[in-house]
């Protein structure tokens, strides 16, 4: 017998359950990544000699990586798109282009984590490089985990099952892509 | 029911052509910073990620057919954050308070300092 849960089949306020759901995770998200943010902005506002410090940052690794996950935002939307329309392969084929972008943007970060720790710039370094590593650190946890997530809603959306999941993990990682929108600028180009 | 029936309506958008927008903005960031004016650079970093995140938020979360709710849900997270900027942002930008003052060394100094000989108040002093 296949037995469907409560909470994929109701809606609440005129919003599905599971949607409103993800919509909740991103608020307290904003709350998270809002203190990091801000903390970073009001710190940097408040010491000028951390340009120096954010001049060593790799500004071309940065934008490609803003290209990533731009574009793994669009195959999210496409896979989206598909699950409205009930093609459930295509949402799956989708949803594994948008991981291997995120696969991408991890492999990127690596390289660039490790070149940077290679010449000094260890966390322990001074003020910059905490907020550094702790903000793009905490970032790439999000992305490893919508991956994760995106990976097991794929797996169900190739045979047609709950393609409502498709939207709410895209939502996610929209949100994902956000939060780096504002990264880039604040550790690549503001020097 | 269909398993998809309580998704979005959501209406027909071209996502390429929002995505070429997108990349477009990003080669205007990454160019703002090599005309070396502080003003550009600052409006295509940061004015240009505002303009990116909405676009997404709108066209990609399809943010403008949600519901009111969830406006207002991120809304209250968003003032939030605004309220612990404005909060404590005096503090760390500031140089000077009713009973503290920054030097140059400020950090270095007090640090050590604090730990041997906690303020009872908590407030720093020069």
């Amino acid at each position: 017998m296949n037995v469907r849960t409560i909470a994929t089949t109701r809606s609440s306020m005129g919003i599905p359950t599971g949607r409103l759901a993800v919509w909740w995770v991103l608020v307290s998200e904003i709350v998270i990544f809002g203190g990091v943010l801000v903390s970073y902005l009001m710190h940097r506002l408040g010491h000028p000699e951390w340009a120096a410090q954010a001049s060593h940052t790799h500004l071309w690794a940065g934008a490609f990586n803003t290209l990533v996950l731009l574009s793994s935002s669009l195959s999210a939307v496409l896979a989206h798109q598909a699950a409205e329309a009930g093609n459930g392969p295509k949402a799956a084929r989708l949803l594994w282009l948008t991981i291997a972008g995120g696969a991408t943007f991890l492999i990127v970060k690596s390289f660039e984590w490790t070149g940077e720790i290679r010449e000094g710039f260890t966390i322990q370094v001074g003020g910059f490089w905490s907020y550094y590593y702790t903000a793009a650190g905490l970032h790439a946890f999000h992305v490893f985990a919508g991956m994760c997530v995106m990976a097991w809603v794929a797996s169900t959306a190739a045979r047609n099952q709950d393609l409502h999941r498709v939207e709410n993990v895209g939502i996610y990682w929209h949100f994902v892509d956000i939060v780096w929108i504002f990264l880039f600028p604040l550790l690549y180009i503001a020097k | 029911m269909t398993d998809h029936a309580h998704a979005h309506a959501a209406p027909h958008r071209n996502y390429f052509k929002i995505w070429a927008i997108l990349v477009g903005l990003l080669i205007v960031s990454v160019l703002g910073p090599m005309t070396g004016i502080r003003t550009v650079m600052l409006i295509t970093a940061f004015g240009v990620a505002l303009v990116k995140a909405y676009l997404v938020a709108k066209n990609f979360m399809h943010l403008d057919i949600e519901k009111p709710i969830v406006k207002w849900l991120l809304a209250v997270a968003l003032t939030l954050m605004v309220l612990m900027y404005s909060g404590i942002a005096p503090d760390v930008q500031k140089t000077t308070g009713r009973n503290w003052q920054k030097d140059a060394g400020f950090h270095a100094k007090l640090a050590p300092a604090e730990k041997e000989h906690p303020n009872e108040s908590g407030a720093h002093t020069p």
